[in-house]
């Protein structure tokens, strides 16, 4: 039921051998990058009804519209989905699959058994998480963080069936991850140099590191903490002698480098989508490239600082203050490679660019106020308020989710040979960006005058700032129209792209759009300098030159 | 096992792969080198590795600030465990052996290296079945005998996966050309992970034992 999303705009005109493929098994690393799209997105929608559900429960300030109850698993739902069944799948898996195997010139991914393996352990665990909502005692309640005691004395059967989800989640994220390491640094064309690969593939070669390092600990704490529930150890069960810091540190080894494996793919897909509507090569690419790396060096090692307030020893708030605020080097750098990337050029504001320049400032608000929770004076009075979900909602939708748009308007035409709408595009843009500010931006006022997070009530001091935010919650909702319109009214009606409509240097547009089955006919081409923008209009008759010779035309 | 499934060899396809292309698909699928996979598989234990990582992290952890009820103890019986020790650390030995006769093209030989080195293996876990029913202990008694039966169970589990690995190889190698000098992979990987397994034991046994 989960995978029933894609809808016939991609049968057809992608593969000739039908719609059919995309619920098959299919190894074609192109079908398995938009069976991951699909899905997410479908997960995106039910994840955002849940946000629905949750903003008009804070509308007012009793609990009126769900029970306690109901709004304690709707809340654990909703971040769960959003995280491991949108984000993640989406951000890695779908333009990962899709993108990484035409960068790297191959034709396919490393491990094209292990990758549809990967893509299909995500519907039954989606369905396990929301059918677990539907049996007697209902879904886990803990929040995505499943903190034990709390975990261990909520309802057992929806705690185990959320454990068994994210295990299954877990489980293919560590797939994917080991394909593209092994893609990425195994499987690039003869010629083709690390130093030369378009930025998204070193974000995720980061992000894929990450992955296969933190992504096990999580997967060996959340088996401990089923035997907890199950077998009734005591592993963190403080009245069997157990330790729940312990699952706090185990936890966050593997979440806080989760925002990473979220926002790195994002910061890669960004470094595409600048230059080729700047017309500008991405400035600095090697200061990107060690940034990336340096971000996943240190992304390692800051999880305490999701702990100041857990008992965590001075030594240890010291060095996770500091290790935490260098991450602010590596990713300024890359967000002044990014503003130096547009200064001068020839910026073309369609929604692609709209999206990604709105990530930008999004992302920079949300890398503020990230360093502000990393000092610990600040994070002991704002810990568990609604500052740290302002905070972390303004780096993943207004830094991945923008990015998301962005690529879905970048590539849409890569997927399908048509454009998408530009002003339905242009609408969506200005509804969610107005929604997404609307609704999170209130949050950090909320959170500074000490409004909790995941209750239900509140003071009803905090109702007018809440009422703001559920209007901008409603926006965004609203903004999914267009995007839905938008995305599949242009598979049949939109205007004809051509096979690079961006005149794009980066080597998935250097072949047929949509790319034959085995990404090019012929050999395929080597791209040494992907961002090699900037040859004087004159010289060469764009709307008429193929790809290939836009790249020739490059090197002269 | 090739990457051109039936639905994906279309006649463009077909033509698209030019001579490097379809080494490295072979690569990819089981023709010819054997690197990728071999690093692929490197990949998924460095992450295996991790999992132990963090259950040892949270054994010393728990060792260092949860005191245990007066009536419990860390000590265990060495004998049992320091002979299953040995028992792994020649399997690996012996594996090597399998691996070396294989690639001087001696099957017979390999073969019987692969069946020492899966007794062996059943030997430790059969070892690890009677120190389990010896133990003055249960799963649920105290923190350090919840950690003991996870940590030997998760390793366990992976010894009892790599004895069936070694029957699969065994009985693989003994149909003509699956695994042989010319075509290792099989018996590659499934040293590879044995002796991943062994050296987490080796770890495992400083920790839950010695220290």
């Amino acid at each position: 039921m989960t995978v029933a999303s894609p809808t016939d705009f991609e049968a057809g005109s992608l593969q000739p051998e039908g719609w059919l493929r995309y619920f098959s098994f299919s190894l074609d690393h192109k079908v398995i990058g938009l069976q991951y799209l699909v899905t997410g997105f479908v997960f995106y929608l039910i994840g955002g009804a849940l946000a629905g559900v949750i903003r008009t429960e804070l509308a007012s300030p009793i609990s009126d519209f769900v029970s306690r109850d109901v709004y304690n698993q709707i809340l654990t739902l909703h971040g769960t989905v959003m995280i491991f069944l949108w984000i993640v799948p989406v951000v890695n898996g779908a333009f990962g699959n899709y993108l990484i195997p035409f960068y790297v010139g191959a034709r396919d991914m490393a491990f094209p058994r292990l990758n549809a393996v990967a893509f299909w352990l995500i519907p039954p665990a989606g369905i396990l998480l929301i059918g677990s909502y539907f049996i007697s005692g209902g879904a886990a309640q803990s929040g995505w963080t499943a903190y034990p005691p709390l975990s261990l004395t909520t309802p057992a059967l929806g705690q185990v069936l959320w454990i068994l989800s994210v295990l299954l989640l877990g489980g293919s994220s560590i797939f994917g991850g080991i394909n593209f390491i092994a893609t990425i640094l195994k499987l690039r064309r003869p010629g083709l140099k690390l130093m030369h690969l378009p930025m998204y593939c070193w974000a995720m070669l980061g992000t894929s590191l990450l992955v296969v390092l933190s992504t096990p600990v999580l997967a060996g704490t959340l088996i401990l903490l089923s035997f907890d529930i199950v077998a009734h150890t005591g592993f963190f069960n403080p009245s069997l002698g157990g330790n729940v810091v312990v699952y706090q540190h185990l936890f966050w080894f593997y979440s806080h480098p989760a925002v990473y494996i979220m926002v790195l793919p994002a910061f890669g897909l960004v470094s595409e989508i600048l230059p080729v509507h700047a017309r500008k090569p991405l400035f600095g690419y090697t200061t990107m490239v060690y940034s990336i790396m340096g971000i996943v060096v240190l992304g390692l090692i800051v999880w305490a600082h999701h702990m100041f307030t857990s008992g965590t020893p001075p030594w240890m708030r010291l060095f996770f203050t500091i290790a935490t605020s260098f991450i602010a080097v590596p990713t300024g750098i890359k967000f002044f490679n990014w503003l130096a990337t547009l200064w001068g050029g020839r910026i073309a504001l369609n929604s692609a660019m709209l999206f990604s320049c709105a990530f930008i400032v999004n992302f920079v608000f949300g890398g503020i106020t990230g360093i502000a929770l990393a000092q610990v004076p600040f994070d002991i009075h704002v810990h568990d308020t609604y500052f740290v979900v302002g905070h972390f909602h303004y780096i993943v939708y207004g830094g991945t989710v923008f990015v998301i748009f962005s690529a879905l308007y970048h590539w849409y035409p890569k997927f399908t040979g048509r454009l998408l709408n530009e002003d339905l595009g242009r609408l969506h843009f200005l509804l969610t960006f107005l929604g997404f500010n609307l609704c999170f931006a209130p949050q950090h006022w909320l959170g500074l005058n000490g409004m909790p997070r995941r209750v239900a009530e509140y003071d009803p001091a905090f109702t007018t700032w809440n009422q703001v935010s559920s209007v901008g919650a409603l926006l965004m909702a609203i903004s999914t129209l267009p995007l839905l319109i938008n995305v599949i009214l242009s598979a049949y009606r939109g205007q004809p792209a051509g096979d690079n409509p961006w005149r794009a240097l980066t080597p998935e547009w250097l072949t047929s759009s949509p790319p034959p089955v085995e990404n090019w006919v012929g050999e395929a081409p080597l791209v040494t300098h992907p961002y090699g923008y900037g040859t004087p209009e004159g010289q060469l008759d764009l709307a008429a030159a193929s790809g290939s010779e836009l790249w020739q035309a490059s090197q002269r | 096992m090739t990457s051109l499934t039936p639905e994906t060899s279309t006649a463009a396809g077909a033509m698209a792969l030019s001579a490097h292309q379809l080494d490295s698909h072979g690569a990819e699928h089981g023709e010819g080198h054997a690197d990728v996979r071999l690093f692929g598989l490197a990949t998924f234990l460095i992450a295996d590795g991790m999992t132990f990582a963090g259950f040892f992290a949270a054994y010393l952890t728990f060792r260092a600030v949860n005191p245990l009820p007066a009536d419990a103890t860390y000590e265990l019986e060495l004998l049992l465990p320091t002979i299953n020790t040995v028992l792994l650390l020649v399997s690996s030995v012996t594996f090597h052996r399998a691996g070396r006769r294989l690639m001087g093209g001696d099957g017979e030989g390999a073969r019987l290296w692969l069946l020492v080195t899966g007794a062996l293996g059943a030997a430790f876990l059969a070892g690890q079945m009677v120190e389990y029913f010896h133990l003055p202990f249960g799963l649920t008694d105290n923190l350090y005998a919840s950690t003991f039966y996870a940590l030997t169970g998760f390793h366990g589990l992976h010894v009892t996966l790599g004895v069936i690995c070694i029957l699969i190889v065994w009985w693989q190698s003994r149909q003509a050309g699956r695994i042989s000098a010319a075509n290792p992979f099989g018996l590659e990987a499934a040293e590879l992970y044995w002796h991943f397994v062994d050296g987490i034991w080796v770890v495992l046994y400083g920790l839950l034992y010695l220290l």
